[in-house]
């Protein structure tokens, strides 16, 4: 398992990463953390001729916390995220999320940026964007642009990126304070891609639930927020007895892959069954 | 071909390699460390781990390339000639090796946890050891073999 | 009873000595095949078929041979008119050499994985990038997959043979088929899944040939490094002393490693072929697709019991699921699957049909507990069932058919063909089942079972097995006394990671009287000693160690001798000491100054009886019937080996099996489509136990019944720890559900157990 030949970059500005991806035969790739880079190129599956490494251009690494949200870098590791004192408070979610990505050794390359860019369909950080309402910041040869995350995940390893383009961030809104929160997933083993996963919050507002967010991730094509989910949560007090419908709603709404690992019609039933505790667990239910 | 000048086990090296060689590959087989091992070559055993800049990364994940300027540590440069370091007794002591393939990567990257993480309990220890896959040991050697070292790291500077 | 060990002021053996091999292991000075490397090194990698069955009509090497960087191509059309085959090493049979594997497919490939040409190029990365240009032609025919398909013969294998049953293997004991009247009789069809040992160090081989000397050498051998040398001998038209096999440290053995495979004679081949040393070190990916696959047996039994709860019969018919070709030790497994399918337990009836049935999938040969996995997983099921229809409790039920020590030397079914007969030797079974219950706490925890618990129920299994061990013909050993004083020893055994050096060194010392820094320790390799018989069945230290045993008998000897010449006295009167022989009169040599004449000692230890190492599993599940998660809670594993020569290690070999047993249940498994493509090529899908899946994994290790075979006593373990672990757990999991579920089939992955909670309501 020799890595196919390929030519290799270490632009220092953003404006030259994406000028080198731009031009040549298209093939080029960007290199973040490479932890899930590396391992297609082993399997040879894919073949870049360029691989534009990110890691010379500064500022890339930056969480910066404010008023509006928190903007994270497209470097941002995951072992950055555990390892900061502030994302705790300001981002609970994105924290305890983070907590199932793969392993101790991956955690110190893989990069949140490069983990949305191959937008699997179990993987945590794009579940987290669709979440928390995430705005991912592009930067392509014809300028930048923002996407929000909910029109950035199109299906299993496709996203709204350009071959041309990068991303250079994420900024999910401001977590006020006492949001209520819930995140379950189940894996065959820890720190695997998720068989499904389920995150909700919402904010109590006299003993009732509002805006109210249920998003899923393994089983589905792409990360997504369970409408039918979140109609039933909102303006509700949540009680056992919610979780479980809400737990139903979602197992009715997926359309879960069917793989090696697990058929589909579990990996739906699994899926309603960490809504409803995932909801127990914010409504302090568990 | 791309010189690469970094350091390894403290010492300054340069190599000459291709882009698509592998930290992994070059550690072994450029510089002759064979310390480190191969086992799945695509990131999930973590046989390879070595340690830069501190940090413990599966090495065949990682390209020699990326190296430029950063300080690699392998089981080489954790190990003395004279005898064994704490927590490498601590493995003998437990019954903790058996084939010894997967061995230099636990090492490591235990050492690594250890030296950030002096109290880390069980359940850490087992969570951090789930990156490297061992066949022989069912692990409950190596848990209690991280846990006794523990004590060697702490009160030392980190 | 076995002789005392001798050396009263030694006592090695017995003892937790902490591992000599650790010493170099631990620092990464070990040195495995593909820490060696040569000048002039070219690299070998290999095209595999990717279809599963089809005509080969041929290999387009222009574009590949075009690249800068490769130095040959190499097809069966290299080997001109007879591509050779690889032979049945274990239980062969004359009628099977139709369906060995040729080295490398010439017409026809029969598998995903085949090898159909080797690249030889002067980079790894270079012979990679070869195979990418190379264009097999492959006219595809319908696939194999399943042992239905293959038992209804539409589509052949072998056309020539006008069957894809390769062999049908029957054991019989007594009078099975017989009406058995008023007796209760439970029928069940069962399966286990295709899994394999999945070494962390992947195969390799280099391979060098010394134009000037004629001679061939391999580094990377293992296992049975002089059966494979006798093979590739005769494959390669050479005298077998012009081939030397050198073995190296060895990650992981576990019965696939050291099997004759396609590459081990494409490399050496290939080495011949361009005058190069060459190096191939295989990849994960291939490591999946072309090592021995294991596991596969699908059953359909009928165990019958008297309404007393006496096993009257044991009969009925398994398919093994055996891949492409019958190679190697692909007979082991199907054999042992009904050998052993009785176990412990006292069965006075037997008839077992296991067929061997080929399949366009990776062939198959033995891992850790060939056959015994499986068997065990088979009857442990349906002791459970039927104590339950019987209304006796499932602990009672098994301490009344355990084989008692009155009833041994017991026979087991005698398997043909070849014919084997088995006797279980020695053992108090009954009692390493109650300490295992007593380890497990079992009485207290049974008000757990079947109640549901914070969400999940809570189950309790137990499961008795017997290992068998020392495979015979012969090992042999030589000693000699080395001029700076220190013994060497040189067995034919091998290393596959079990810390033989360890063991030996410990048996050698005790019988030098002699401390262990003094042995010096050479295995495995075919320039020590004139022959060897390697390291399976749990055979390196009864055999091994009993040779080493008989070879320092006569260095001993030698060295009174030798001792007596020169300090005038009578042998019989010279005393050895650690490092000195003593004469009466006080006058004393160095063993350093008696080295000087060259001394040594042969030891050859016989033997054709097995031994039967024994024990008893229990365990204690949770289960979140949800989401399918089975955690297990608790797990004991108790196992009488005769003598302990080295506890911890052996403790820590049974607690490492129970956890590839737990793999075996709950995560491993290599998937085929209907296509016969393998469809977990890698470790993110072909899952193996990661230290946050099983935390409580005990081990008791006894030597209490000793073995009959040798001076040692021992009976040979390593493998008993994964015997007996399908059963346990699916024995738990369904007493979990108070019987509402009955898990038949493996592994109990998430998604199959909750599908089989929601059927059950």
């Amino acid at each position: 398992m020799k890595l196919p030949a390929f030519d290799y970059a270490t632009p220092t500005s953003i404006g030259e990463a994406v000028a080198l991806l731009a031009a040549g035969d298209g093939s080029a790739r960007p290199l973040s953390g490479g932890q899930t880079l590396m391992p297609l190129l082993a399997f040879r599956l894919t073949a870049p001729s360029l691989l534009v490494d990110l890691r010379g251009i500064p500022g890339l690494d930056a969480v910066e916390i404010g008023e509006a949200g928190t903007r994270l870098g497209a470097r941002v590791r995951w072992c950055d995220i555990e390892a900061h004192a502030g994302l705790a408070a300001a981002q609970p979610l994105l924290v305890a999320m983070i907590g199932h990505v793969a392993h101790y050794q991956i955690r110190k390359r893989g990069t949140l940026g490069g983990s949305m860019a191959h937008a699997d369909p179990a993987a945590e950080m794009p579940g987290v964007a669709v979440a928390c309402d995430g705005v991912l910041h592009l930067v392509g040869a014809g300028g930048a642009r923002d996407v929000a995350a909910r029109d950035f995940f199109l299906g299993p390893l496709t996203t709204a990126l350009a071959a041309d383009e990068l991303i250079v961030g994420i900024t999910l809104p401001a977590w006020p304070h006492g949001r209520r929160w819930g995140f379950q997933e189940f894996a065959r083993r820890r720190g695997d891609f998720a068989l499904a996963g389920v995150a909700v919050h919402y904010d109590e507002v006299g003993g009732r639930a509002v805006g109210a967010h249920v998003a899923v991730i393994g089983a589905c094509s792409a990360p997504h927020r369970v409408a039918a989910a979140e109609a039933l949560l909102e303006g509700s007090a949540v009680t056992s007895a919610l979780a479980a419908e809400v737990g139903r709603a979602v197992a009715a709404s997926v359309s879960p892959p069917e793989d090696i690992h697990a058929t589909a019609a579990y990996r739906r039933s699994l899926a309603g069954t960490l809504a409803e505790r995932a909801l127990a667990a914010a409504g302090g239910l568990a | 071909m791309r010189d690469v000048a970094f350091e390894v086990n403290g010492k300054a090296c340069r190599v000459a390699v291709e882009p698509r060689t592998t930290l992994a590959d070059c550690l072994r087989h450029d510089l002759g460390l064979t310390g480190t091992h191969v086992a799945c070559a695509h990131g999930v055993c973590g046989a390879c781990t070595v340690l830069v800049d501190g940090e413990a990364v599966r090495s065949c994940l990682t390209l020699a390339v990326q190296m430029e300027g950063a300080a690699v540590t392998t089981i080489e440069g954790l190990s003395s000639e004279d005898g064994l370091s704490p927590l490498q007794a601590a493995f003998r002591k437990h019954g903790a090796v058996q084939c010894g393939f997967c061995t230099p990567g636990i090492i490591t990257t235990m050492h690594a946890l250890l030296t950030t993480e002096p109290h880390a309990d069980e359940a850490r220890v087992r969570e951090v050891l789930s990156g490297n896959i061992c066949r022989c040991t069912g692990y409950m050697a190596m848990v209690a073999a991280v846990l006794e070292a523990r004590a060697a790291y702490q009160g030392a500077p980190a | 009873m076995n002789a005392p060990l001798r050396g009263p002021g030694n006592n090695f053996v017995g003892q937790s000595v902490e591992r000599l091999e650790d010493m170099r292991l631990l620092r990464g000075q070990g040195l495995f095949t593909d820490d060696v490397s040569r000048p002039g090194l070219v690299h070998a990698a290999i095209l595999r078929s990717t279809v599963a069955h089809g005509w080969l009509r041929g290999v387009d090497s222009a574009a590949a041979l075009a690249l800068p960087g490769v130095v040959a191509v190499i097809t069966a059309a290299t080997m001109g008119a007879k591509v050779p085959a690889i032979p049945m090493r274990l239980a062969p049979l004359d009628e099977l050499e139709p369906y060995w594997q040729p080295v490398i497919a010439a017409d026809k490939v029969r598998y995903v994985g085949e090898p159909i040409a080797v690249v030889l190029a002067e980079s790894a990365a270079i012979a990679e990038d070869a195979l990418e240009l190379l264009v097999a032609e492959i006219e595809a025919l319908p696939p194999v997959v399943d042992t239905a398909t293959a038992l209804a013969d539409g589509t052949l294998l072998f056309e020539a043979q006008g069957t894809n049953l390769a062999v049908l293997y029957t054991a019989q004991k007594g009078e099975a088929q017989a009406e058995f009247p008023g007796a209760y009789v439970r029928r069940e069809k069962m399966d286990t899944q295709r899994h394999t040992a999945t070494t962390m160090e992947t195969r390799g081989l280099l391979a060098e040939w010394d134009a000037t000397t004629e001679v061939l050498r391999i580094h990377g051998a293992s296992k049975v490094p002089f059966a494979s040398r006798g093979m590739l001998a005769k494959q390669m038209g050479l005298p077998e002393t012009s081939i030397e096999m050198i073995e190296v440290d060895v990650g992981g053995g576990f019965g696939m490693r050291g099997e004759f495979y396609p590459e081990d004679f494409l490399v050496p081949f290939a080495a011949k072929h361009c005058g190069r040393p060459v190096k191939w070190i295989e990849d994960r990916r291939e490591h999946l697709l072309a090592c021995n696959h294991a596991r596969e047996f699908d059953c359909d039994l009928e165990l019958v019991c008297s309404r007393e709860g006496d096993i009257l019969a044991l009969r009925g018919t398994v398919n093994g699921n055996m891949g492409a070709y019958m190679r190697a030790n692909v007979a082991v497994a199907p054999r042992n699957v009904g050998q052993f399918l009785s176990g412990p337990y006292a069965v006075p009836n037997v008839h077992v049909e296991v067929r061997a049935l080929l399949t366009n999938k990776t062939p198959t040969g033995t891992y850790r507990g060939p056959g015994r996995f499986e068997a065990d997983f088979f009857r442990e099921r349906l002791l459970d069932l039927a104590a339950d229809d019987l209304g006796i409790d499932r602990v009672a039920f098994r301490r009344r058919n355990l084989v008692k020590m009155a009833e041994m030397p017991y026979p087991l079914a005698t398997v043909t063909p070849p014919k084997k007969e088995e006797k279980l030797d020695s053992g108090d079974y009954v009692m390493t089942m109650d300490l295992a219950l007593a380890e497990l706490d079992w009485d207290a925890k049974l008000p757990l079972q079947g109640k549901l618990i914070d969400g999940r129920y809570h189950g309790l299994g137990v499961a008795c097995f017997i290992e068998g061990g020392a495979a015979g013909p012969r090992e042999r050993a030589r000693v000699e006394l080395v001029e700076d004083g220190t013994v060497a020893v040189y067995v034919g055994s091998t290393l596959v990671g079990q810390g033989l050096e360890t063991v030996m060194t410990q048996i050698a010392a005790d019988a030098m009287e002699c401390s262990m820094d003094t042995i010096r320790f050479f295995h495995g390799s075919t320039t020590y000693v004139s022959e060897g018989f390697g390291s399976f069945h749990s055979r390196s230290t009864v055999m091994g160690g009993s040779a080493i045993l008989l070879a320092i008998e006569e260095l001993r000897q030698r060295m009174r001798e030798a001792a007596a010449a020169r300090l005038g006295c009578k042998a019989e009167a010279v005393r050895l000491e650690e490092g000195r022989a003593v004469a009466p009169g006080g006058g004393a040599l160095s063993w350093a100054e008696l080295a000087t004449a060259g001394l040594s000692g042969d030891g050859v230890f016989h033997n054709h009886t097995h031994t039967y190492a024994y024990g008893a599993h229990a365990c204690h599940v949770a289960v979140d019937p949800r989401s399918g998660h089975v955690e297990v809670v608790d797990y004991v594993a108790v196992e009488d080996v005769g003598r302990m020569i080295n506890p911890l290690a052996l403790q820590g070999q049974i607690v490492g099996a129970v956890v590839q047993g737990l793999g075996g249940v709950f995560l491993e498994h290599l998937v085929y489509d209907a296509e016969g493509q393998l469809l977990t090529g890698s470790f993110a899908d072909y899952l193996l136990p990661t230290a946050t899946d099983y935390r409580s994994i005990r081990a008791v290790a006894m030597g209490v019944h000793t073995g009959a075979v040798g001076p040692l006593g021992a009976k040979g373990a390593g493998e008993g720890g994964i015997i007996p672990v399908g059963g346990c757990i699916a024995n738990a999991v369904a007493a979990a559900f108070s019987g509402k579920v009955q898990p038949m089939s493996l592994p109990l992955s998430p998604s199959r157990l909750w599908a089989m909670i929601e059927a059950a309501g």
